[in-house]
């Protein structure tokens, strides 16, 4: 996993609550038995017409927010399907941060896999978001998670809340597997106190 | 004295394997299943990394999310999905899995399966990289999707780190009334609790309607707990669990049984139990169900119209309400009864079992599918597909114009090439409304196996107690 410790980019506002797993991928998309690819399905029925043309209505098709690395979303993001592979689809296309209020408990433990950073905020807070970077889409986000903090270039700064494991390992680009593999032997003791 | 525990507490200590300060748990896992879709690029780390699985007499495998339900040569398949059901027999027999296969008698949907084969134990952890394994939580099993990452992880480990959730206890008492299923009582409570309203926390449905039900019932109303925003959702083991899983394949025998039972008895929260939130429905006062939106939560009861936003006060429900009617084409205020359908589907893990195809049966016997409406019934396993053409079900159904299918997630998904087409409404016995779930373009409204038959043969959404 790709370390990540500090984020400065453009955002793009999804003005949408509950945008579910299906929303972020489509399951016809699920058919590769690799990762790589998923970014192509990302948001796929909003971001296409049935013709397969880019939709110009979709906010990701707008040039203005074509560099954008962070994601404002509503909340509830994420919910419904397991797939990791709208995690996938999300760090393919270049984005590297989620802000919503909440989101859904799966996909949340997924994006820490994978080196996506889930921001939670306040209603308030994103939906002021949502303004500045309808109105000013060049708005640079500064993300220090170290600090767990997100900066607007008027000074404007709002904290969030991580695990600090969770932190520490998108800190060190460190995966679970590592850490799990070092405790086998407390595995293994605990597999003969169950009489397997 | 002893702190009173909550029935999630008993199973989570039983399972903590290691606690370190500042870091989640190693929590251990009793049960690993596994299906075609998000297990390929698992088994690609173990081989990238040299690990094996370590515990494959812990792993089961099956194929339901890609495959057709139809008897089609599997040449005719689209290519990507023949290639998953080929790496997962690849991937099986290289690291020494149990494939319940589709050439034999086992395959079924991997919820389905693992409790008609005994591997859902009460007192259990069970994950797969499947949101609805909280399904397996009626039998009082911790049980919850994964990702794909962590699918990894537990075949390398058994394990997983995992930060402890919070509680919530649904208590749901009285008599449901005649026509009202488990599906209405999971529709009910994600309408008043919302779709995210069980984030960070594992219900434990309570209550004498709940112990009342079928250990079918309960697997309905366990497995939407993810659509209540809950990764898990528990109900104690009792008489009834016991008598189910009795006999079955993996299911303790002889003196180990009784063993089992002994300890199972143990698992249910202590009278005085605190749990971080809870809710509690009257069972007399709920009706049958039907979703008009594009999340789980939005739902009414089939007497009932579709809200409108000035009954709303938060702005994001007013914008989800907005956005959802647009999707669907439906209208504030509208009543939901007569709304027309197109397709319906009985199927998927919530309803493909037995008691649900039964019930549904009842419905249609005699009847006609109305017009023009697209109707297939999709049994949850070959198992239960035997069953029902055993008892006729089949003949029922096809007289009345469904179309009888082979075992697997079909319609649910619209992985295969089961799909609603753009704008169809489709009355579904699944579990998501999603925007595009059931196909690009499809308007779900989600319903019980019998309000689906009613919708089938009337063209319409009916209140199906109009028809008992």
């Amino acid at each position: 996993m790709d370390a990540l410790k500090t984020l400065t980019a453009s955002a793009a506002p999804l003005r949408a609550e509950n945008v579910d797993t299906d929303q972020i991928i489509p399951a016809r998309y699920l058919t590769a038995v690799t990762k790589a690819g998923m970014g192509d399905g990302l948001f796929a029925a909003w971001r296409y017409a049935a013709d397969g043309t880019l939709n110009p209505d979709f906010v990701l098709n707008n040039p203005a927010y074509r560099s954008a690395a962070v994601l404002v979303a509503g909340r509830n993001f994420g919910s419904g399907s397991s797939r990791e592979h709208a995690v996938w689809a999300l760090t393919e296309y270049g984005f590297r941060a989620v802000i919503a209020p909440a989101f859904a408990d799966i996909f949340y433990n997924n994006s820490l896999k994978n080196g996506l950073l889930p921001i939670p905020l306040a209603e308030e807070q994103i939906a002021m978001l949502w303004d500045l970077i309808e109105e000013e889409p060049d708005t640079q986000l500064a993300i220090d998670l170290a600090a767990q903090t997100v900066t607007l270039p008027d000074g404007q700064q709002a904290e969030f809340a991580i695990d600090p494991y969770c932190k520490h390992c998108l800190l060190n680009g460190l995966d679970d597997l590592g850490y799990l593999l070092s405790k086998d032997a407390q595995i293994a003791r605990y597999e003969e106190s169950r009489h397997f | 004295m002893t702190t009173p525990q909550t029935l999630f507490e008993k199973i989570w200590n039983n399972h903590v394997v290691s606690q370190d300060a500042g870091a989640p748990a190693v929590l251990y896992i009793d049960a690993h299943l596994v299906h075609e879709v998000t297990s390929p690029q698992a088994f690609a780390m173990l081989r990238e990394r040299g690990l094996a699985v370590r515990r494959p007499e812990r792993t089961f495998a099956t194929m339901d999310h890609a495959i057709p339900t139809r008897a089609i040569d599997i040449t005719l398949w689209p290519s990507d999905a023949a290639t998953q059901v080929r790496t997962l027999r690849d991937n099986c027999r290289d690291f020494g899995v149990t494939l319940f296969d589709m050439d034999g008698p086992v395959q079924g949907i991997v919820h389905v399966v693992g409790p008609e084969m005994g591997i859902t134990q009460p007192g259990m952890t069970i994950v797969c990289g499947d949101s609805h394994t909280s399904t397996h939580g009626a039998f009082g099993a911790l049980a919850f999707g994964i990702g794909t990452s962590e699918v990894g992880h537990v075949l390398a480990t058994q394990c997983l780190l995992q930060s402890k959730p919070k509680t919530f206890a649904i208590t749901v008492d009285g008599e449901l009334g005649v026509g009202v299923t488990a599906k209405d009582i999971i529709l009910a409570i994600i309408a008043k609790n919302g779709a995210d309203g069980g984030a960070g926390h594992v219900f434990e449905y309570r209550g004498s309607a709940i112990r009342n039900l079928s250990m079918a019932n309960r697997m309905t109303i366990c497995n939407m707990s993810i659509e209540g925003g809950a990764r898990a959702g528990l109900i104690a083991p009792d008489d009834t669990t016991f008598a189910y899983l009795k006999g079955r394949p993996y299911a303790p025998q002889g003196a180990a049984w009784d063993a089992a039972v002994a300890h199972w008895r143990s698992l249910s929260s202590d009278q005085g139990a605190v749990f971080d939130r809870e809710l509690t429905l009257d069972a007399a006062q709920l009706q049958p169900m039907v979703t008009y939106g594009t999340n789980p939560g939005q739902g009414v009861a089939v007497t009932g119209c579709i809200p409108t936003v000035d009954e709303l006060a938060d702005p994001a429900a007013r914008r989800s309400l907005l956005s959802a009617l647009e999707y669907m084409g439906l209208r504030q205020g509208q009543p939901v009864v007569g709304q027309p359908i197109d397709i319906v589907f009985i199927g998927s893990c919530t309803n493909s079992r037995i008691e649900d195809l039964r019930a549904a049966a009842q419905i249609v016997q005699g009847k006609r599918v109305a017009g023009d409406v697209w109707a297939i019934v999709v049994p949850g396993s070959k198992a239960i597909k035997a069953q029902a053409e055993a008892e006729g079900l089949d003949r029922i159904f096809s007289a009345a114009g469904f179309e009888w299918r082979g075992a697997g997630c079909s319609m649910c998904l619209a992985m295969n090439d089961d799909k609603a087409g753009a704008g169809k409404y489709v009355a579904s016995t699944s579990n998501r409304n999603f925007q595009g779930r059931q196909g690009p373009g499809a308007r779900s409204l989600l319903m019980s196996p019998i309000m689906a038959a009613a919708a089938a043969v009337n063209g319409r959404i009916v209140d199906v107690r109009e028809m008992l």
